[in-house]
């Protein structure tokens, strides 16, 4: 089943590339929704414990003790499922847009889908980093082919700047396969023993390389600067794809990869790391105030809010890490929808400069109250998914120290005063002569739009059983990490 | 063995072949002939054989080596089959072709210094007349006199290297040398030390290593781009191959003489090459150095462990001469008649012919290291070695080496991606399509099977 869900995409990418159907992009949403059949039939038959089910594995390069071993335990299950419900999204919220070569476009797509998917149910760690690079090259074609301008330049900064980060993470990973015990073999187990065998001192060395990798993934502060350029040169599909699904990559690293395999490592850094997302939460947060151009003020608010997630995660307690979790599944679902009505403004006025809109909700008025309800599961109101997750985090950094928690609740005001900042300059007010001829949502908008609001309430609503699915493996990787602390006490 | 008779015979057919006039066929028969010469590797192998009184030694390492060198071969055949078509002297052009393999072949098994003196100047005289064979080109001619001088040169080191090991081990065995050499480490001359590094010198000179590489770009920028293709896949393998062969088989037990001059050339060698690959705007230039800067790769894996690094070695050189086979295509495709393109030229080839543009972009993603592409894990076999074994800070630079190779690797594929094109459209023939596409699905399958080919030479 795992080896259906990381493969089928890629089938059909391959089928789409080859095949270069006239409707593309149709067969490509008929691909993603099957994913999403295959991903509920998983969701289905999955148990809720903390161990790791459908595992598959095949030995591959067995001299480099490299295996095909892939499984799905509650938090991988999230994150395939936040994969595969917001693929279909993004394909369907291209329909209006006809893009040269399509079919290449939606090959990537789908490509992108498959290396996602391999990343966040891989447990051999050489399997996980060749998955990991594997996401960064479709999407570095999607934003060199149908980026905007100078997207040369910015787009090969991009892959140098994640691709030397995961650089970092090979040499960490490939130094504790050096020192698996018995026959050396990068199996997530063998790994996790071999991270705990080794002194504090290399531990924190690990520590760092791996920990690089997945910051200038998220991004976090200071690793952040390829982000807002790459998100803003690239196409609206691709700067979904990025924030919605990529970015959760280096959450999922930490909480997977880094936690577990070097907790004195992480005990010895983790307030650092806390230190640096917080402080990247409030440098994002004031950039976004003064932004002008309403795509790079989301792209800042984005890395505010992974800020969060990235502190929370590091408190390394069951709140925190759950959290992350529904935060992460949020985030993804929120800040597709705002990319997606920057794009549909963008549309039909060709600009994205705030001071240029006002008045849409004049006009507008189903588009106005989607941006409503979207913004504010931005901004965390109750009852939106925005909530849940930030109420975790933050009171899990209030837990772990007061002070912390403070500085981080101020995302949720910076958070509120950018966003209706933004909201008031775009929507309310009168028209201009750009924005007075602006029609409502179409059908397909409405098709992608709508299931995001659901989302965003019903995730706001009733959480549990989300929640429920990713306790128990939370829980277990904790727990590997809290014996090795009482082990050294 | 048979398969070097082979390869001689089908040398010689193809002089026979001017007198009576045979041309049309003739790269057809050269091609099903290394074909067989390539079945008759694989039914060797897993055999242990020694020829001319223990002068060529065919093994594992040698017919894996061999079956590599036939491999590429053909498909260089394949992908020059103009070059030999619209150009007159057929015949004589595909015989020196023959002698080149057959000289390389040599290379990978000998078991003497005699044959590996022999091997390289068969080789080499051969690649001096091809490097000038387009005769009526300033740059070609200059090539092959440059690359004539310097190779001379070079051969003058190695035999010289050659007569002193002779003078201190009395043999030209490299099995009895290895045997004298561990039995008598403390009492030998000097001028055995001189002979090692000077033998270093020359293969170094062979392999286009920094500093001995100031060659290879100016032969590779003149030579005929098929020619260049040549060089820089199966002569680069013959020539990392009798490396190997000499310095993990016979001078292994006196690692410490040479293995600090090793790795100075190593470190030289992936630093000068990459960063001037950065400057260059010539395409053929670019793969010039990039070239020299894989071979710094391999080292890396022969300095961490001379007699341990063979499977990673073996991959490598399969990883880099396909993607370099299929670079080579794509260029000698795009130029036709105007020689030595600049990467301009490359500009929004992905919307005149998606197919070469993708294929390209596959083989600088992997020569770049881009997993999962089977240069990545070439790559990663290599520096997965070299940290076993300690050598952490080459691997730091290395793999610094590697960012800026895919700097420079991007640009090619940068300029393919962007919309303003350059240059008329150059439609494909079947033949050239299925060459590019046979190349690109052997690249795939060398990393699915990446086990099989590593076992190979272990």
């Amino acid at each position: 089943m795992t080896v259906f869900l990381i493969f089928f995409p890629l089938l059909a990418a391959m089928l789409i590339f080859i095949a270069r159907p006239a409707n593309a992009k149709v067969w490509a949403f008929a691909a993603s929704l099957i994913e999403v059949a295959a991903s509920i039939v998983v969701t289905t038959a999955f148990v809720r414990n903390e161990e790791v089910q459908f595992i598959i594995n095949i030995p591959w390069i067995e001299s480099l003790g490299l295996n095909f071993s892939v499984g799905i335990d509650g938090i991988s299950l999230l994150m395939v499922l936040l994969t595969t419900i917001l693929v279909p999204l993004i394909i369907l919220s291209s329909f209006k847009h006809a893009y040269n070569r399509a079919s290449t476009f939606y090959g990537l797509i789908l490509t992108m889908q498959m290396a996602l998917i391999g990343v966040f149910t891989s447990l051999d760690g050489l399997l996980f980093y060749l998955f990991w690079e594997a996401a960064l090259i479709p999407i570095y074609f999607i934003c060199l082919i149908w980026g905007g301008e100078d997207r040369g330049r910015i787009t090969l900064k991009f892959f140098i700047y994640t691709l030397a980060g995961s650089l970092f993470m090979l040499v960490g990973l490939v130094y504790l396969y050096y020192h698996t015990p018995g026959a050396h073999t990068f199996d997530i187990q063998a790994l996790y023993e071999a991270g705990r065998s080794l002194p504090a001192a290399e531990q924190s060395l690990i520590f760092w390389a791996m920990f690089v990798a997945f910051a200038i993934k998220m991004p976090v502060f200071p690793f952040h600067t390829w982000q807002p350029d790459t998100y803003t040169v690239a196409p609206a599909q691709g700067t979904m794809l990025l924030s919605g699904i990529m970015l959760k990559m280096g959450i999922y690293g930490v909480i997977r990869w880094l936690i577990p395999v070097v907790p004195s490592g992480v005990e010895q850094w983790g307030f650092t790391a806390i230190v640096i997302s917080v402080a990247g939460i409030v440098y994002a947060s004031c950039i976004a105030l003064v932004q002008k151009d309403f795509k790079r003020l989301i792209a800042y608010s984005s890395i505010a809010h992974v800020g969060l997630i990235s502190a929370g995660t590091f408190t390394r307690s069951t709140l925190g890490v759950q959290g992350a979790m529904i935060q992460m599944l949020s985030h993804g679902v929120v800040v597709i929808g705002l990319f997606y009505i920057i794009e549909i403004i963008f549309e039909r006025t060709q600009t994205r400069r705030l001071s240029n809109l006002g008045g849409i909700r004049n006009v507008a008025p189903a588009l106005t109250t989607v941006f409503v309800i979207v913004m504010l599961g931005s901004v965390a109101l109750p009852l939106t998914s925005g909530f849940v997750g930030e109420f975790l985090l933050i009171n899990s950094l209030f837990q772990y120290q007061a002070i912390v928690g403070a500085v981080a609740g101020l995302t949720i005001i910076l958070g509120a005063v950018y966003m209706l900042r933004t909201f008031q300059k775009s929507m309310s007010g009168e028209v201009n002569a750009l924005t007075g001829v602006f029609t409502d949502l179409g059908t397909h908008e409405k098709l992608v739009l709508y299931p995001i609001v659901i989302i965003v309430l019903l995730l706001g609503i009733y959480p549990g059983p989300l929640l429920e699915i990713s306790e128990p493996a939370v829980a277990n990787l904790l727990k590997i990490y809290s014996t090795y602390s009482a082990s050294l006490k | 063995m048979n398969a070097l008779f082979l390869i001689c015979g089908l040398g010689v057919f193809s002089l026979v072949a001017e007198i009576v006039n045979f041309k049309r066929g003739l790269i057809m028969v050269m091609m099903a002939g290394l074909l067989t010469a390539g079945i008759l590797v694989i039914i060797d192998f897993g055999t242990s054989t020694l020829h001319f009184s223990d002068m060529l030694m065919f093994d594992n390492f040698s017919l894996a080596f061999s079956g590599l060198i036939i491999g590429v071969s053909i498909f260089w055949l394949w992908m020059s089959y103009d070059y030999f078509q619209l150009q007159p002297h057929v015949t004589d052009r595909a015989a020196l072709i023959l002698f080149t393999i057959a000289g390389a072949v040599i290379m990978a098994s000998f078991n003497n210094m005699a044959m590996l003196f022999l091997g390289i100047e068969i080789l080499s005289i051969s690649l001096y007349v091809l490097a000038g064979s387009r005769k009526e080109s300033l740059n070609s001619t200059e090539a092959a006199f440059k690359y004539f001088l310097m190779g001379s040169f070079a051969t003058g080191f190695l035999l010289m290297g050659i007569a002193l090991v002779y003078g201190a081990t009395g043999s030209f065995d490299i099995t009895k040398i290895a045997a004298f050499v561990a039995t008598h480490d403390t009492a030998l001359p000097a001028f055995f030390y001189a002979g090692v590094l000077l033998m270093l010198v020359g293969l170094a000179f062979k392999i286009s290593a920094v500093p001995f590489h100031f060659w290879a770009p100016d032969v590779y920028e003149g030579s005929p781009t098929v020619i260049t293709a040549f060089m820089s896949t199966v002569v680069k393998i013959a020539a990392i191959a009798a490396f190997y062969r000499i310095f993990a088989l016979c001078f292994s037990s006196v690692q410490a003489t040479w293995i600090t001059a090793l790795q100075v050339i190593t470190v030289l060698t992936l630093i000068v090459a990459n960063l001037t690959a950065v400057y260059q705007s010539g395409i053929k230039r670019m793969l010039a150095y990039s070239s020299v800067g894989h071979v710094g790769y391999i080292l890396l894996g022969f300095i961490a462990t001379d007699t341990g690094s063979t499977g990673a070695v073996f991959y490598y050189l399969n990883a880099y001469a396909i993607a370099s086979l299929t670079a080579f295509t794509v260029v000698h495709e795009l130029e036709r008649d105007t020689p030595n393109i600049a990467i301009q030229r490359f500009n929004g080839l992905f919307k005149k012919s998606p197919f070469m543009a993708v294929a390209m972009t596959l083989a600088l993603l992997s020569l770049a290291g881009i997993p999962p592409l089977p240069g990545f894990f070439g790559k990663y076999m290599v520096f997965a070695l070299a940290i076993e074994h300690g050598h952490t800070g080459l691997v730091i630079v290395a793999i610094a080496t590697s960012l800026i190779g895919v700097y420079y690797y991007f640009r090619v594929i940068i300029a393919m991606f962007f919309s303003d094109s350059a240059g008329e459209n150059t439609p494909l023939t079947w033949s050239v399509k299925l060459l590019i596409a046979t190349l690109t699905i052997i690249s795939i399958l060398l990393t699915v099977f990446a086990d099989r080919v590593l076992n190979l030479v272990a």
